[in-house]
């Protein structure tokens, strides 16, 4: 009843959301001061060239109809074909998501239970030794761009002070992404530190605030072993932030990676999206921004959802 | 009466644990079987500090430093974690202020109850505690269902809530319960049925109480003995009836003086200052500064304490000397002929967002007079107020002031009618600008007016004076001032455009007992000074007595009962006013009733 | 008549209380912050006129650490490398402080206005900003280039507008407990116009939260521009750009490090030290805060 709305609202959201996000994505992606095909097929190219070129992209429709035709071809899973090597671009960019979302996979895999441990231990131990040292490193790590944090880590690990992980990935094209775990090593390095410290401060002060409600108070006052305190009356109120926590780590991940994938050329779509945006390659653009798009904001959802089902005064709303 | 000692304190010290200062010191009290000793003091007096070091817990930063505390003989500070553990919850419990807070949001109430006795080894299976959990449900008068116990916390009212609370503190029949506040935020309906369940549970299984509170009512009607304290420090305790009736300390009649009665026609007297806080104690009796009849004997030595009648003992070199406690009496209920009506309430209607709060409410103030607009919580008091003074918009019918009919939003409403008519708020650490002085505070009607930087700032000095604040106020910053200080500070602004209507909603509903006396004497010479006309908004039925003269009693958004104070305070006619008055506890009558 | 009168203790000293800036200075992780933060400015801004060579003057092989004449050597096109960090930094400096700066403006008024207007209007403007939040600024941004190319003007665009509703969520969510306390309702029972009330009572008691959130927003204004020159859209071809020499440089890492080492660690300095001020800014409001809340 009430759950169902609840969720539905949200659903609604989120589709509105992207909805507004592709109008965005196309829009920006028109707002081209010269022709597209001339910007592709270069200077020289001839009139005829040219518009044949508009003609097999459909770029002499009217805006509404190349904005429709695009939608549904999202919907039914061809987004389109690319301007570079005229295919269609889920053909070649499969392989890519795939293993993208093996690497913020692994990356999640990580740093989600790093940060709840470094966060609830920072939290438990609070204004200690390991609070301190965590806050100030944590300071340093968050402020630094991801390809500074990369580069200094290539430095220290790959090529200048020690020679243990390759500076850069080799995954040939149709090999699983697991096929070179060692070089993925920095990778995962580097967007684990990238979003790490952000994550475990949100956990920290979500457990602090637990850990001094008045609720928790009472449960010692009522004589309560400290670790049913902890685990019976702390942990059930802090677990309902922790769903944001893990969207925002996802979240973090999702943008970092076109960095992270062009600082250890990564055949990701993270460098797929560089090399579409230097090539004018609008298609291939258009697509990549919906779908990270649509991965944060099923993670958000996922979140959110999560949440209500966490927290009992959100489940049993009277309303 | 058992002489048998169950609660028994001795000089217990507690201190602050960076800097060694005192929070409380030399506290000996002690609680036989079945008894109920009422803590009384005000806000810093450091009694919560003492109620909750009877569960040998102290907060972050406090630590007790010294003394003992024995429950039937059983040490309790001298312990490890676990032993104490293992007495909090069985031996000793502990109802908290505010339960909304204090029960667990994730956990159903029943799970809650439960693991009390739980961990504290109850029965010997589960079907004997769910037994006890139905049992003390039923004592404090909710139902033991299933479908009930299945219930989170917030889905329970405020005094559903509270009883929950009583039912776990009461769940494994301690032989101490500490209770802090509990009826604060109560109506005084709920209030009194959860101050009998106290009683009753208390006498039925012969639980020694310590019920720490600042309300002298609640402690005249409910407590067996009751401990004064000030400044950390007890000062004086005694039977409840020599205490109320014969105290010796000044400090002691000052708080009866300041207590509003609803049974006595004696206005409260009130005191201004503030007590000390830890840290900044003085070597000698903490109360010789706010003390009339303080000599340099007192600021030499803390008084010892001395027996002056039947187990009744006080801390004072000038113990029972006399003292002048005279009170301002308000103005007298002026009958007036005709419409000399300085504000006009004419069936209003308010509302949020469609729902309505306020039905078809009409009442006058009479020029030179004052209305208090009672009500509890939910009443529509605050929305009507609001109304008023414009800061709400949703409201239709008619309200003039002087004769002229007001516009819904202030912002609407001409410059010299906003002026006219000025409004006092509640909470007075939020009605302040933090980062203005204190005078261009009060001078910023006037600027608003037209009026320029030096004319403002003259008349926010003499406006300064009048509320018996020094000029030199002026330019302090809000957060070096007390309580007390704000609320004059904010009537002075408000009254620095010469207004003809005051509105003053609750405005000493946050402060201390002897500060909210001394600022209702405030007004009330201001209003005979200055022939102020006022609406005094409050839930504190008590106090209306000693400051207006006519009584507006609303519920439910409507008016129910209206009429000049004396009657509607003694011979109400309403059946709400009548249920109203019998609820609120009065201190004339439990020491009548003995 | 009643007991003696007692005016609060002795005469104080009236100082107005310490905003969360004065109370930051004395942390020493702000102190350190703003050397840093002075340090790498004044490198941003000034290096130009104290670089030995030009910033696209050949000086020697490409890619050599020791070369006469220079402190570390060359880069991949035989500049030199400390030459080109000093030239490296304006144009990420003021692209970024412009952006935030304008992100600030708009941000702040639109999030005061939704905080003080409650209901609808504070519906329809959080909610368009919520829209905006649902994507990682650095991806717009590469849209937005895709078509257009890395103009200046276009990225402090992208930045500012990308900005602004973070701005605005933060300085809403401050300014609500503000708006209801009751000084806020004395001065509209006065009437005071509503673009005053914004002015004069709620900006000056959002300032803590506000501060830290520039600062926040100045850290990674300057990493998400940095990171634009990292891919490759800096605003000029070939230009001294530090995040762009980062990238440049990458491939001779192993011979000659300083190339990406230098301007790497000059974008690390930049940020971790308006990073360290952001934090004393954010540790000194919550103090203050919660000094308050002791009442």
């Amino acid at each position: 009843m009430g759950i169902l709305k609840l969720v539905l609202r949200r659903l609604a959201l989120g589709v509105l959301t992207l909805f507004v996000v592709s109008l965005a994505v196309f829009l920006l992606s028109q707002a081209l001061p010269s022709d597209p095909a001339r910007a592709v097929l270069g200077r020289e190219a001839t009139e005829e060239n040219v518009a044949a070129f508009r003609a097999q992209y459909g770029l002499d429709q009217p805006m509404i109809t190349q904005y429709t035709t695009w939608i549904k071809g999202l919907l039914q899973g061809e987004p389109g074909v690319s301007y570079s090597n005229g295919q269609p671009i889920m053909d070649f960019l499969g392989d890519r998501i795939q293993n993208s979302l093996f690497l913020m996979f692994m990356g999640s895999l990580i740093s989600i239970p790093l940060s709840l441990v470094i966060g609830s231990y920072a939290a438990l131990r609070r204004d200690k030794a390991f609070d301190n040292a965590n806050s100030v490193s944590s300071l340093i790590l968050a402020a630094m761009p991801e390809f500074v944090l990369g580069a200094f880590l290539v430095v220290l690990f790959a090529t200048n002070v020690w020679n243990i992980f390759p500076a850069t990935i080799r995954i040939r094209p149709g090999e699983p992404p697991w096929s070179d775990m060692k070089g993925m090593i920095l990778p995962l390095m580097t967007l684990t530190l990238a979003v790490t410290p952000y994550v475990s401060r949100v956990v920290r002060a979500s457990m602090i605030e637990v850990l001094e409600s008045d609720y928790v108070e009472m449960g010692r006052l009522k004589g309560l072993p400290e670790r049913t305190v902890l685990w019976r009356h702390a942990m059930p109120n802090a677990i309902g932030p922790t769903f944001q926590v893990i969207a925002l780590n996802v979240a973090y991940m999702a943008g970092g990676v076109v960095v992270v994938e062009s600082l250890f050329n990564f055949p990701g779509i993270g460098l797929a999206m560089r090399d579409a945006v230097r090539d004018v390659n609008i298609p291939v653009v258009q697509f990549l921004a919906m779908f990270i798009s649509f991965i944060y904001v099923v993670t958000n959802l996922a979140a959110d959802i999560g949440t209500i089902l966490v927290t009992p005064r959100l489940r049993t709303r009277l309303k | 009466m058992s002489d048998e000692i169950t609660l028994d304190i001795r000089d217990l010290r507690i201190d602050v644990a960076e800097t060694g200062n005192d929070i409380v010191d030399e506290v000996t009290l002690r609680i036989p079987r079945g008894q109920v000793l009422g803590l009384v003091g005000e806000s810093g007096s450091g009694k919560t500090t003492v109620g909750l070091a009877v569960l040998g817990h102290a907060r972050k930063g406090v630590a007790i430093a010294g003394g003992s505390i024995d429950i039937n003989g059983h040490s309790l500070l001298a312990r490890e974690a676990k032993e104490l553990r293992s007495m909090r919850g069985s031996l000793v419990t502990y109802v908290p202020q505010d339960p909304s807070s204090s029960l667990n949001p994730a956990l159903r109430i029943g799970t809650q109850i439960l693991e009390v006795l739980e961990h504290h080894g109850f029965g010997r299976n589960q079907r004997e505690r769910h037994e006890r959990v139905e049992e003390v449900m039923a004592e404090v008068a909710l139902p033991g269902v299933p479908e009930f116990l299945r219930r989170y916390p917030h889905q329970l009212s405020g005094g559903q809530q509270q009883r929950v609370g009583l039912a776990m503190a009461f769940a494994c029949r301690p032989a101490v319960i500490v209770l802090d506040e509990p009826t604060t935020g109560l109506d005084v309906s709920t209030q009194s049925h959860v101050l009998a369940t106290v009683r009753d549970l208390c006498h039925q299984h012969g639980v020694a109480a310590l019920y720490v509170t600042h309300d002298l009512a609640v402690v005249a009607n409910l407590a067996d003995r009751v401990a004064v304290m000030y400044a950390g420090r007890i000062v004086e305790q005694g039977p409840t009836k020599d205490i109320f009736e014969r105290a010796q300390h000044p400090y002691t009649r000052h708080l009866t003086a300041a207590a509003p009665d609803i049974n006595s026609d004696e206005p409260v007297v009130g005191l201004r200052g503030r007590a000390p806080a830890p840290g900044k104690r003085p070597g000698g009796c903490s109360f010789a500064l706010r003390c009339e009849l303080a000599t340099p004997e007192c600021s030499a030595s803390f008084p010892t304490e001395r027996e002056v009648g039947n187990a009744h003992q006080v801390r004072c070199h000038h113990a029972g000397q006399p003292q002048h406690l005279t009170a301002v009496a308000p103005p007298a209920l002026l009958r007036r002929e005709g419409d000399d009506v300085a504000l006009r309430i004419s069936a209003v209607n308010a509302g949020y967002s469609g729902l309505q709060v306020v039905h078809d409410v009409s009442f006058d103030v009479p020029r030179g007079q004052c209305v208090a607009l009672v009500g509890e919580s939910g009443s529509g008091k605050t929305t009507l107020t609001r109304s008023v003074g414009g800061l709400h918009r949703e409201w239709t019918g008619e309200i003039l002031l002087e004769g002229t009919a007001l516009e819904q939003s202030a912002r609407d409403r001409p410059t010299a009618q906003r002026l006219s008519i000025q409004y006092v708020f509640q909470n007075p650490y939020s009605s302040l600008h933090p980062r203005r002085t204190v005078g261009e505070s009060v001078g910023r009607p006037l600027r608003v007016a037209g009026a320029s930087a030096r004319e403002a700032d003259l008349a926010a000095a003499e406006m300064l004076e009048r509320v018996s604040l020094t000029a030199a106020y002026a330019h302090r910053y809000p957060d070096q001032l007390s309580g007390g200080e704000r609320q004059r500070v904010a009537i002075a602004r408000a009254l620095v455009c010469k207004p003809s209507v005051l509105v003053c909603d609750e405005v000493t509903s946050a402060l201390d007992v002897l500060v909210q006396a001394a600022v209702v004497e405030l007004l009330v010479g201001l209003q005979r000074d200055l022939g102020l006309s006022m609406l005094f908004v409050t839930h504190n039925l008590p106090l209306v007595r000693s400051l207006a003269q006519q009584v507006v009693v609303l519920a439910d958004g409507k008016v129910v009962e209206a009429g000049p104070t004396e009657q509607v305070l003694t011979r109400p006619e309403q059946a709400y006013t009548q249920r109203l008055l019998a609820d609120t506890p009065s201190i004339a009558a439990a020491l009548a009733g003995g | 008549m009643t007991a003696i009168d007692t005016p609060s203790a002795a005469p104080v000293e009236s100082r107005r209380p310490d905003g969360p800036f004065r109370v930051a200075l004395r942390m020493w992780r702000t102190r350190i912050g703003i050397v840093l933060l002075l340090l790498l400015v004044s490198i941003a801004l000034f290096g130009p006129y104290f670089a030995p060579y030009g910033e696209q003057e050949f000086v020697g092989q490409p890619n050599t650490r020791h070369v006469p004449g220079t402190l570390l050597g060359t880069d991949y096109f035989g500049q030199d490398v400390v030459s080109r960090a000093l030239y490296g930094g304006r144009s990420i400096l003021i692209l970024a402080v412009t952006s935030t700066a304008l992100a600030l403006a708009f941000g702040i008024a639109i999030g005061l206005v939704a905080a003080y207007n409650r209901g609808r209007l504070d519906d329809v403007l959080m909610r368009t900003m919520d829209i905006s939040l649902a994507f990682p600024q650095l991806l717009l941004a590469l849209v937005a280039l895709t078509t257009i190319g890395p103009e200046p003007w276009l990225i402090v665009a992208i930045v500012a507008i990308t900005t602004t509703p973070r701005i605005a969520r933060i300085t809403r969510g401050a300014a609500v407990p503000v708006v209801e306390r009751d000084f806020v309702g004395a001065a509209e029972a006065l009437g005071e116009s509503r673009p005053r009330i914004l002015w004069s009572e709620l900006l000056p008691n959002v300032s803590g939260p506000l501060l830290v959130e520039a600062n926040l927003r100045l850290t990674y204004s300057v990493g998400l521009i940095a990171s634009l020159g990292f891919l490759g859209f800096a605003t000029r071809v070939n230009a001294a750009d530090w995040g762009l020499m980062v990238n440049e440089n990458r491939i001779a890492l192993s011979v000659q490090p300083w190339g990406t080492v230098l301007p790497a660690i000059a974008i690390a300095l930049l940020t971790v030290g308006t990073g360290l001020i952001a934090d004393g800014l954010s540790r000194a409001s919550a103090g203050i805060d919660r000094a308050k809340g002791d009442q």
